[in-house]
Formats: C-alpha cells, structure tokens, sequence
C-alpha cells in the first residue's frame, strides 16, 4: 500500500476495468476498514461533507443496506431514491434522472439498474462518481469484490484456488464479475448449471464450463452457489425448482468430491432446499455471513478510494 | 431544385451494366429524359442549356433505395417525406422504396395515396411505398393487395413485425400474385430472438446483454424460402445479416428458386464489436454480427448471391437513442453513407464499378418493377454523379436526415455522391 502504486478510478463500474493491482488494494484497503466496524464507535469522520446518493431502480434491501451502512460509518450524507419514489415511473429517463441529481451535487452515485450498461450511461452525463450496485446481467463489482475478500481472508490466497460456481451463469451479474475477478487474480474459474443457464462464449470471459456439477466441485477449494430465479420456469429454461434441486443444488454428497476444507458461499438470498440444502447453507463450511460482513468493508474502501483516499 | 429544359453532362465515366457501359462520354437530358449519349466532348448544348464538366466523375443510373423509413404518418419527429428524400437525394438516390410500418400502417389505399401526394408535392426522390402484408402489420389477416397496389404500392412487407404463422406468409405469397405484388420479407423467428438486443455471443455474455442468435435469422429464411418455392412464387429478402442467411439464398438460387436478397451497408462495414461500451448507435435489428459473418455478407456480394444494397434507414430521435442500451430504439440512419460505405469494397476490389452500381441500382428497380437502373436513350433522367475520391468527415452538423442515429458519424469516409437527377430536376448538388 506504501510502493508507487496509486488507485486511479473514478468509477466502479466493474472489475473488468480493474487490474489485479487494483483489486488487491481494494482488498486490502477493506481489510483495514473492516476494523472500523468492530469498534463500539463505528464512525470515522473521512467522507464528512460528502453526498452519497444510492439511486435503486430495483428492489434491494442487502446491497442497499450494506452501502448505506458503509457511506454512514465514513459520515458522508446519504439519500435514498428508490424506483417507486423515483420519476423514472413516471417516463423520465435516466439522463434527465442524473441531470436533477447534478443540482444536488453528489459526490457519489451507487446505481443499481435493470439495464445492463446503465452506470456507463450515468457516468457518462454526470460530473459525480458512479458505483455500479448491478446493472441488468452485466456485473456486480462490489459483490464480487467482497466475494474475493472473503476468500482471501478465509484462503489465504487467491491465486491458484479453483471456483465452483454453480447455477443460472447466464442472468448472474454476480457470475460475470466473480469470473472475470477470480481469474485476474489468479484463480481457476469452472462453471456448471443447466445448459439453458450457461450463456454463449462464457469460455472467453475465462470459465471452464462442466457439463457435470460433480465435475465443476471436484477438488474446489471454493463452492459458490447463485440465487435461481423461480421465473426462469417460463422462459423455458428449467422443468422445474424440484428438478434443478435434485441435480444442480449443493448438497453433502457432493461436496465430499470438494476440498475437505473447501468454503461454501452465495450472494444471497438464498433458496434454502433449492440451490443448496438447509445443512449446507447454515454448516461449519458456509461463509454466508462473512460475505455479508465484509461487504461493508468493501463498499467502505470503495467509497473512500474513489473519493481519492485521502484524510484517513 | 433547378429544373432547365435542357442539361448537358460533360466528359463523365459513364457506368450503365444495363447496357454494358462502361467508358468516357456525353449525356444530354431534355425534358427530362435521356435524349442522347456520345463519347465525351462529343455533344453540344442546344439552347438554354445548362452544361456540366463532370471532370471524369462517374454518371450512373440514379440509384435505389429499396428499404427505407420515412416515419411519415406518425413519427414527423424523426422523418418526414419531405426530409428522408432530401437525405436520399444528398447521398445520391434518386428513388426510396418506404416501409409499412408507419402510424397508422400503411396497410390500406388511403396511407399510400397520402405518402405518393407528399412525395409529389415536398419530395426530392421518387417514393415507392411498400404496404403491410397483413391489417395492421399484426400478423393475422392479409391487408388488401388489390387496392394498395392501384393506389400505388409496389411490394408488401411486415417489415419490423415479422410474419409469425406460417399460413399467411403463405397466404401472402399466393394472394400477392393476383396484383403482381413482390413480398419482401424481414425473416425473424422472434420466439428466439424475443427481447434480444444484440448478436448472440461472447460479446453478448461480457456485457450483459440478452443476444440476438444467428439461428432466429436463418431458420426464418429457409421457412420463407420453402414456402415461396412450394408455392412458385418470388420472394425478396430484406436485410441478411449471417453467414448461413447468404448460404441459404445462394442455394436457394442455384436450385432455380425466384428469390433475391438486400443487405445494408453496417453488415458490410461493422461487426457487433462496434456497440462497444453500450453505444445505442450500433444497436439495430438485425443485429451487427461477427467477424465471419461480415465476411461472408462481402463474399455474397461479390459472387451476385446478394441482389441489393439497401440501407434500412432508420431515423430516430435522440429521445428513442439516448437511453440504457436494452431500451434503445432498434436501427440507424444509411441513406448519406451508403455510396462511400460501398465504395470501400470497390476499393478493396470485392465489387467492380459496374457491380456496386447494380447492386445500388439496375437489380433494385428490376426487382420492384420500376423505372431506372438503365442509362438507355429514353428513359426518364434519374441519373447521379459520384466522385469516387472525394474525401470528407461525416459530422452531426451535415447530416441532411432529420435524425443522426448513425454510428459512421465522425468517419471520414471517401466518395461521395456529388449531383442527383430525378427526371431531369436537380436534386442535389455539390460541385
Ligand atoms: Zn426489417
């Protein structure tokens, strides 16, 4: 953190324009902000007279949650806009949103989006910083950042570990950011799930795809399982929830085929019973509420970096 | 407009495939028509005559849109007929053939009358609207050829709303040759290609963008193709985009089948690399495709599997542009970029002269049984004139089409058209 290096992005507004550098900083700077939130005073006074807009065109609770909680702890003020309170019911668009946003001057803007792509339009007509909360089926950096902390914490290492992700690759933003992260640190990417869930030229992002689940958990040193949506029955890419549990949801027997000391994880919320069992999600090898700890610590060292990171 | 009873054009390389010309000469239009050619310098100027030393430039039967947007009833922010003419005109067609999907639907005689009297009165190309192969483009019952066509329609086409159910494609096919109508037809399988916003594909997937398979596009062609032979008849396909699409039109041909296809020129020029970090500019329907794809569209062209260049212009507001990549409106403008964007392949010697100007021109009005496409004594004067070196940057501010959706805006691009005549009445001009 001392060398030459220096974090010089504006924007989060994925990992595939951060570099491994990058990311370990991010890393470790969280890891040094993780602190702050055990104190019994959780406040520092870094991001006081800052403005934080967290700007929801989809329902969230745990990402909204986990980035107000972090621009608090910094003092920075934060307002809420979500969808229903938002004028973009009422037709206007995302550009007009962010021009009567820029009359408030904010100093951060954290967007999630339904619109793949929707931050980079944002970051485009505004003079604010854009954290990207999730756009649409693109990525998720701040998910994925935290997923990468919660492995180095627990492993170590990044470099070298093999990834199991295993479900709905194809609407998981999570997915995209986790394969391209994992794999610029240094981690070995497979991917499994129904067919209908694995989108075309994932390879290229840098996954191995496994027709077989078993495959995918063989010898992993991480299982990550994704939320399955009960919709995607329609579309028509699942026969059913009962089917995808039986032969793609993480269960003991399978995980015998993992490292012993393999850890489990999922953004969450989780289907209890569908895509991993009750004993899985709550036993010794889950790592669920690390994630969701850390994910303060994250957005915390998000929020101060792109801030400059300055007056620690 | 400047309208002269007599004009002469002077020392022109004059490029009529029509009529196997190929070589230096003269042209005098009187009345609007194509009175006389002769070797250059070889004619005078009867009096009153407007003369023009063309310097070499190339004089070429006016060319043909054969698919374009005019957004007029309906969409008079975007384009009007008045506007998308004067666009055609400035990049060198003499000629538009206007597509359905106006609002309301030109699915019936009083649409089509109401576009030929505003071409007539505020146009500066002819107009050749194409009519709704069903009421209301909605797919369920054929629109009325009969009356459409003595109103003025040459083809039909549910262009943007693709025919679904097979049976009224096949209905159309079999009704449209009571009233000699052609059935252009914009083949997509939406139940693959539903809520896709680009080429299906590693791109796709890295930006989080629902794709557009090639497949949706192919197994449309072979469902139209199969009817229009089953049933004999002739069939145009609007705006090939893949690989196996030319493939199929190729063997389509070769088997004897009446079938002739377009292509524009973005699936020529760019590949799905173009939409970039979501650039809605890039985005149309369909969709840009890879690399391969692009070679083969090139191949197509060359080898005379594909019949037609035709842009697709597809004017939109900044409103229907300037939103998230999945909400933007679908197409892009082409009628001022065609003839540089073609000329690139004449320079990188995939089409002869005398091929781009077939394909721009002499196929497009076979094709819609229209005047133009021959330089033959006689025939109306739809003629334009394109300097083949002329260099300049294609900026918003020139842009002539009431829109500027065009991802080509800020290329420079060489060749230009450089005069457009449509019956012997000065459309455009620029030298
Ligand atoms: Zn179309």
């Amino acid at each position: 953190m001392e060398s030459e290096y220096r974090f010089q992005h504006r924007h989060i507004l994925g990992i595939e324009e951060l570099s491994a550098s990058d990311i370990g900083f991010i890393l470790d700077t969280a890891e040094s902000f993780k602190e702050i939130s055990q104190r019994p005073i959780k406040k520092v006074p870094t991001l006081r007279g800052k403005t934080v807009i967290h700007l929801f065109f989809e329902p969230s609770t745990r990402t909204r949650l986990s980035f107000e909680i972090a621009a608090k702890r910094m003092s920075a003020d934060t307002f809420n806009i979500s969808a229903s309170t938002s004028s973009a019911i009422k037709g206007e668009t995302l550009i007009d949103t962010a021009k009567n946003l820029t009359s408030m001057n904010p100093d951060i803007i954290v967007i999630r989006h339904a619109s793949s792509g929707s931050p980079h339009l944002l970051a485009r007509h505004i003079k604010a910083s854009v954290i990207n909360a999730g756009d649409g089926t693109h990525e998720h950096p701040s998910q994925s950042l935290l997923d990468m902390m919660t492995v180095r914490e627990k492993k170590g290492k990044i470099a070298g570990l093999k990834i199991a992700i295993i479900g709905d690759i194809s609407h998981s933003r999570v997915a995209h950011s986790n394969i391209i992260g994992f794999t610029k640190m240094g981690a070995q990417v497979q991917v499994s799930g129904p067919a209908t869930l694995i989108p075309a030229g994932i390879k290229q992002l840098g996954a191995t795809v496994c027709h077989r689940v078993e495959d995918a958990v063989a010898d992993a040193d991480v299982v990550m399982a994704l939320r399955i949506q009960k919709e995607r029955q329609l579309d028509p890419l699942l026969p059913s929830l009962r089917e995808y549990a039986t032969f793609f949801g993480i269960n003991r027997t399978l995980l015998k085929s993992a490292k012993p000391d393999a850890i489990i994880m999922h953004p969450g919320p989780i289907n209890r019973g569908v895509e991993m069992t009750f004993d899985v999600a709550d036993g010794e090898q889950s790592v669920i509420m690390d994630q969701v700890t850390n994910g303060v610590a994250v957005r915390m060292a998000l929020l101060y970096l792109i801030m400059g990171g300055e007056d620690r | 407009m400047n309208s002269s009873p007599a004009l002469l054009l002077q020392n022109a390389r004059i490029i009529d495939p029509a009529n196997n010309i190929d070589e230096p000469g003269d042209l005098l239009i009187i009345n609007g028509v194509i009175r006389r050619k002769g070797k250059a310098r070889s004619l005078s100027c009867p009096a009153n005559c407007l003369t023009i030393d063309l310097q070499g430039k190339w004089l070429v039967p006016g060319l043909i849109d054969m698919h374009v947007h005019l957004r007029e009833p309906g969409e008079e922010y975007k384009e009007t007929i008045a506007s998308g003419t004067k666009a055609a005109a400035a990049g060198g067609f003499t000629a538009v053939a206007c597509m359905p999907n106006t609002n309301p639907v030109n699915d019936n005689q009083s649409v089509t009358s109401l576009i030929l009297t505003k071409a007539a009165a505020e146009g500066s190309a002819r107009v050749y609207p194409v009519g709704a192969i069903s009421k209301n483009s909605k797919g369920t019952e054929l629109a009325e050829y009969g009356e459409l066509k003595k109103a003025g329609a040459v083809a039909v086409s549910d262009d943007g709303r693709p025919v679904a159910n097979s049976q009224l494609m096949r209905r159309a096919l079999e009704y449209s040759s009571n009233h000699s109508l052609l059935v252009i037809s914009h083949s997509e399988e939406v139940s693959l290609s539903e809520n896709g916003v680009m080429n299906e594909g590693a791109l796709s997937t890295r930006l989080g963008l629902r794709g557009i398979p090639t497949v949706a596009e192919t197994i449309m062609i072979y469902r139209d193709l199969a009817l229009a032979e089953y049933v004999e008849r002739p069939i145009h396909i609007a705006h090939i985009s893949t690989r196996e699409s030319v493939d199929l039109v190729r063997r389509a041909k070769n088997k004897g089948c009446q079938v002739t296809a377009e292509t524009a020129p973005h699936y020529f020029t760019l590949t799905e690399e173009t939409v970039g970090m979501y650039n809605t500019r890039a985005k149309m329907n369909p969709p840009l495709r890879s690399a391969d794809d692009l070679a083969a569209i090139r191949e197509g062209l060359r080898d005379g599997t594909i019949d037609a260049i035709a842009t697709d212009h597809a004017p939109h507001s900044v409103m229907e542009k300037d939103v998230e990549f999945d909400q933007a409106a679908n197409g892009i403008i082409g009628l001022e970029t065609a003839v540089p964007l073609t000329l690139a392949l004449v320079r990188e010697n995939i089409l002869t002269p005398a091929r781009m100007i077939e394909l721009l021109s002499v196929r497009p009005a076979r094709i819609l049984g229209v005047t133009g496409g021959s330089l033959a004594e006689g025939n109306a004067a739809d003629i334009t004139v394109i300097d083949p070196e002329k260099t300049f940057i294609y900026r918003e501010e020139d842009v002539v089409s009431k829109s500027a959706n065009s991802p080509f805006l800020g290329w420079e691009l060489t060749g230009k058209a450089v005069l457009t005549i449509v019956g012997g009445t000065i459309t455009f001009r620029d030298m």
